[in-house]
């Protein structure tokens, strides 16, 4: 009762559907190729209409090639993919910015860098990181693509009204370490599943002291607890970051918005469904060692010898990584480094890993692919001569998408590797078939990089 | 789709795994089709643990082994995590199944089911394990899922439970009818809310 998520879902609330789900209103549709071309089909075989298109924003991200974006996509399928979804945009009068246009780039980058993701607002997309927006202050969350069709017939969502959680990080976090990491920590705690049925607002002093970006990433993460979306009350940091933004609202509108904004908190008798709090002194930079995202350890730690009932196919995920239990990590070699994805694709997150680089060489053994999670960052990276520092250490910078967090463009790693990967998930297969995934923040990657092994990124700084 | 739903009783594929990812029911790199080819996406359900790297069958997981069939898949908790990817309940629906029984299930796939006329009927841990050690001690076990009375039978031990499902949502199942239908219908509602809110 009267948190924050109450506040924004009940504002929203159409109508409840008798002996049934929410009809709730959505303020922000985002569409990427890959969930929405039946969406559109459907809306074709309905004659139906965009209900309100200018709400509703497209752009490919996931089958993007990350080099040579300006001729055409060699796989055939996914530049059919890609090509459709331009053509069902123009078709259906909603806005698109395709590849290599400047306004490109991962929907969950693009999306709060263009002021498009405000706070208070509804915001869906049919992916499940969507949760990534929470961060403006919104009620943001992944959709199937029946929903997605929904959303454009109607403006309108059926759903569920999900429990709420709160989540307190208290303290300070340490040198070396990343809001990548106490998502990490958060998901070891929980589980994959700890969060499943709750929006979570997050707080606490870590929460309050972190940049955009790294609000961004948490948010980001929210689903690999299970949750539907994670988000964090609007306060000056988000307000600082969004004015001047292209849609962000200008002049006596901005001066009312930011005074609505500013309403946008849970009440101090605020009563949340379960409340968690965690102590920042607990967390180191942290890694995955299996299977899914909570089958993760402090990077200096052991894998767990005992099998956690919970997480469940301990011994089947250790044998696909080819780790043992009691094993510890560090120092073991890496094929493959990825800074990328929705995750940690943005500018702070590659001053990140240019801080570690910085004066040393990428390790011989390792291929890294450096992929900015828009052009906007890409531009940013150039502006502030990053560029510079990553080239004279050896690393190249890509052209901006999804790239190898799924493997959809050619960006995959090959079966038996290992790879340390900023990316989201590290699923059997995620990042290529037989692929062997490491879940870490920007910085952890960057020692991997240039060390050619798992290294503590402290021992670096 | 939009096939009614009522009483279904059927053998039962076992997959005893907790934490099934919707990566795992349909890797990412089958879902660039630009349609709702379920036939394509019933093909690649499963794809890496149903198939080796060389494209044969892989004769260890159980959708290959010909003692197990039937309409209904009963799986280990937290079925369908990850990715909100629809083809994964595409594949399901594709393949024939139209019940996914499990103690636990993820949000986001779990609508998408419901959204395809799969429906995800969840039970206790101690009746999930009841339905796989009767399963094990015969493949030809056969479960009753009664969705007018929202109760699930394993008809090996005769033992019942309830399962929750929205009023709804269950007459769209039982109807054929979806929330698009729904939704054009309430436009004018939509309308009023946009006006009150500008």
């Amino acid at each position: 009762m009267n948190t924050l998520f109450d506040k924004i879902w009940d504002r929203h609330v159409v109508q409840q559907v008798k002996d049934g789900p929410t009809q709730l209103y959505i303020d922000r549709l985002y569409c990427h190729e890959v969930t929405s071309p039946q969406a559109f089909d459907g809306m074709r075989a309905r004659g139906l209409k965009c209900f309100r298109p200018e709400k509703i924003f497209c752009m490919p991200d996931h089958n993007t090639p990350t080099h040579d974006q300006n001729k055409p996509i060699a796989d055939p399928v996914s530049k059919a993919q890609v090509d459709a979804l331009e053509r069902n945009a123009a078709e259906f009068g909603v806005t698109h910015y395709g590849m290599m246009s400047k306004d490109n780039g991962i929907i969950h980058v693009v999306g709060p860098e263009k002021g498009l993701s405000l706070p208070g607002m509804t915001i869906v997309c049919g992916d499940s990181h969507t949760s990534t927006h929470g961060a403006m202050g919104a009620v943001a969350f992944g959709i199937g693509t029946s929903e997605v069709e929904m959303v454009m017939a109607s403006q309108c969502i059926l759903q569920q009204k999900p429990k709420s959680m709160r989540i307190n990080i208290n303290g300070q976090l340490g040198k070396g370490v990343t809001a990548k990491d106490v998502a990490l920590y958060l998901m070891a705690q929980l589980t994959t599943s700890g969060a499943t049925g709750y929006f979570v607002e997050y707080a606490g002093d870590v929460v309050t002291a972190l940049s955009m970006e790294g609000r961004l990433t948490l948010c980001n993460l929210s689903i690999e607890m299970g949750a539907r979306g994670g988000f964090i009350a609007p306060d000056e940091t988000t307000f600082a970051y969004l004015k001047g933004r292209e849609y962000a609202p200008k002049g006596e509108e901005w001066e009312r918005a930011v005074a609505y904004w500013q309403t946008l908190k849970s009440g101090d008798d605020a009563v949340f469904d379960k409340e968690l709090t965690f102590d920042a002194a607990d967390i180191e930079p942290r890694i995955t060692y299996g299977t899914n995202p909570g089958m993760g350890i402090g990077i200096t730690e052991k894998i767990p010898t005992s099998s956690i009932p919970s997480q469940g196919g301990e011994a089947r995920a250790l044998a696909y990584m080819g780790f043992k239990a009691g094993q510890k990590l560090l120092g073991t070699k890496v094929d493959y480094v990825f800074l990328g994805a929705c995750t940690n694709g943005r500018i702070e997150d590659f001053r990140a890993f240019a801080s570690i680089v910085k004066g040393r060489m990428k390790a011989d053994n390792v291929v890294a692919w450096l992929v900015p999670g828009s052009w906007a960052v890409d531009k940013q990276i150039r502006e502030e001569g990053l560029d510079k520092i990553l080239q004279a250490a050896g690393f190249e910078i890509r052209q901006p998408g999804c790239s190898a967090c799924l493997a959809m463009n050619d960006d995959k790693i090959p079966a038996g590797k290992l790879a340390v990967s900023t990316s989201n998930r590290n699923f059997e297969g995620r990042q290529g078939p037989g692929a062997r995934t490491v879940l870490a923040s920007p910085l952890t990657a960057a020692a991997a990089a240039v060390t050619g092994v798992i290294t503590d990124p402290r021992e670096l700084l | 789709m939009k096939q009614k739903f009522d009483i279904i009783t059927s053998t039962c594929v076992p997959l005893p795994l907790e934490n099934v990812d919707t990566d795992q029911i349909i890797p990412a790199r089958f879902l660039k089709a630009t349609t709702r080819e379920e036939s394509f996406f019933g093909d690649n359900l499963f794809r890496d643990w149903r198939y080796n790297s060389d494209g044969t069958p892989n004769k260890d997981f159980v959708l290959n082994d010909p003692a197990y069939g039937g309409c209904i898949l009963v799986a280990g908790k937290n079925f369908g995590s990850g990715s909100s990817r629809e083809h994964a309940a595409w594949a399901i629906a594709g393949y024939g199944f139209r019940v996914v029984i499990s103690s636990f299930f993820a949000d986001i796939h779990k609508n998408n089911e419901l959204n395809n006329f799969v429906l995800p009927v969840q039970v206790s841990e101690d009746f999930l394990a009841e339905f796989f050690s009767s399963i094990k001690a015969d493949p030809k076990t056969e479960v009753k899922v009664d969705l007018p009375n929202q109760t699930v039978t394993n008809l090996a031990t005769g033992h019942s439970e309830h399962f929750e499902i929205n009023g709804y949502k269950k007459h769209c199942l039982m109807n054929g009818l979806d929330d698009i239908d729904f939704l054009v219908q309430n436009q004018a509602k939509t309308e009023l809310w946009e006006q009150q809110n500008k």
